[in-house]
């Protein structure tokens, strides 16, 4: 218990998760602190393009191997799996709609990429290395969940459009997945020499990128949060924390199964418990019109992104830790 | 200068939506229209702003077009096919335009 909260606390005092802090402070305060639009995408194309580049040379400098296959195909089972779970359990725990329901657990079953690039980046200064292809398991695990999603609408009787080619091109070429997995591609391309040659770009400004974005998100979750009066209830609340122990829960049970090294399962467990706040709201936005986005976002951004950054992927390293004996 | 009786349709309607919107606008063969970003409200939704989003799903814009007042019925009719499960504002108001052949 003591070095949980040990990791807690060293973890808290990062520059990355007291950005995040400061902008959720700013958000509730009511300060005009802001990002234009334009600045908050550039960054998040930004860290989109340096960690899948990143990944791609990871791989193109250790290999590919039929654990990577396995892996891909277990990230999609649980994008597919995940939305299941949290909707029945959304149900349980409050009275939400059936499509307010499915557009949530679109979202859980989705992963958010930033918590994915926060988590890497706490596992990189503490020394534990992750495969590299775990980037392309975080895209793969981005789409199948909307799918999911509209399933659940469609049988329970919760309002969807048809999947028609203008949600599919939305769904599988959202930009967040086509950078994410094209900077992939060129990073395995290209190789350690291709890092090398833009290493002072996406390697050097990386954290500090990822402290102002941080900043950003916070400042929105702070907003979100400060307008959230109606939109969330206790029930909702507890989902927003159950959940992504739930989905780490089952991201740890895979990532033993399928052999990874401490850094992986970690990895596996924060895909699995954090929610999509880019991607899939677009998607639900397009297919579930009815479904109240307020209520996706808060959840997603408000409680289980803050929850995961600081206490929950601390957590997640420690039971990972625990049960692979590292 | 001559003035010309024109409809000014404004449609506030989801970032997300924005292309199926212009495309079911051009199928009905009103092909003239202004898209402009919109920078933040307030609505039934409860309130919103660009800044600082990243995903498309918060945006909204302002698609606007001026035409003929024979031609409003059949632009409705597209329009409202693509926003009518959506958040978002459809207004008409009179007005007048220079250059009638434009529209």
């Amino acid at each position: 218990m003591d070095s949980i909260l040990a990791l807690a606390a060293a973890n808290l005092v990062s520059p990355i998760i007291l950005s995040f802090v400061l902008g959720l402070v700013a958000g509730l305060a009511r300060s005009d602190l802001s990002f234009p639009e334009a600045i908050a995408k550039g960054l998040s194309l930004y860290l989109l393009f340096a960690i899948g580049f990143k990944g791609g040379a990871g791989v193109a400098a250790h290999g590919v191997d039929a654990r990577l296959v396995a892996a891909l195909l277990s990230g999609v089972a649980l994008s597919l799996f995940l939305p299941f779970i949290a909707f029945a359990l959304l149900r349980f725990l409050t009275r939400v709609s059936v499509t307010d329901a499915a557009a949530v657990a679109g979202h859980y079953g989705s992963i958010s990429i930033v918590t994915f690039v926060a988590a890497s980046t706490l596992l990189t200064g503490r020394g534990i290395p992750a495969e590299s292809y775990m980037v392309a398991v975080a895209a793969a695990m981005e789409a199948p969940a909307i799918l999911s999603a509209l399933w659940l609408a469609a049988k329970r009787g919760g309002g969807t459009e048809q999947v028609g080619a203008e949600l599919w091109r939305e769904i599988l070429l959202n930009g967040s997945i086509v950078l994410l997995l094209g900077a992939f591609v060129i990073g395995w391309v290209t190789g350690e020499e291709g890092l090398a040659e833009i290493q002072s770009f996406i390697v050097e400004p990386f954290k500090g990128v990822l402290c102002l974005f941080l900043l950003d998100m916070g400042i929105v979750a702070g907003r979100g949060l400060r307008g959230s009066r109606g939109v969330l209830s206790a029930g909702t609340v507890a989902f927003g924390i159950l959940m992504p122990l739930v989905g780490a829960a089952l991201g740890l049970a895979a990532g033993l199964a399928l052999g990874l090294s401490l850094g992986g399962v970690v990895l596996l467990m924060v895909l699995g418990a954090s929610a999509s706040y880019i991607a899939v709201p677009a998607a639900m936005r397009v297919a579930l019109p009815e479904a109240n986005p307020a209520l996706s976002l808060t959840l997603a951004l408000g409680v289980t992104f803050p929850f995961n950054l600081t206490l929950g992927i601390p957590f997640y390293m420690m039971a990972a830790a625990a049960v692979t004996g590292s | 200068m001559e003035m010309h009786n024109a409809k000014r349709v404004e449609i506030i309607i989801e970032a997300v939506m924005e292309r199926q919107l212009t495309n079911a606008l051009n199928e009905a063969g009103v092909t003239g229209y202004t898209i402009l970003p919109v920078s933040g409200g307030s609505g039934r939704s409860g309130q919103w702003s660009r800044e600082g989003q990243v995903s498309r799903a918060g945006g909204m814009v302002a698609v606007i077009c001026l035409i003929r007042p024979e031609r409003l019925d059949p632009l409705l009719e597209a329009a409202f096919a693509v926003v009518e499960r959506h958040i978002g504002v459809v207004s008409v108001t009179d007005t007048q335009v220079l250059r009638a052949e434009r529209f």
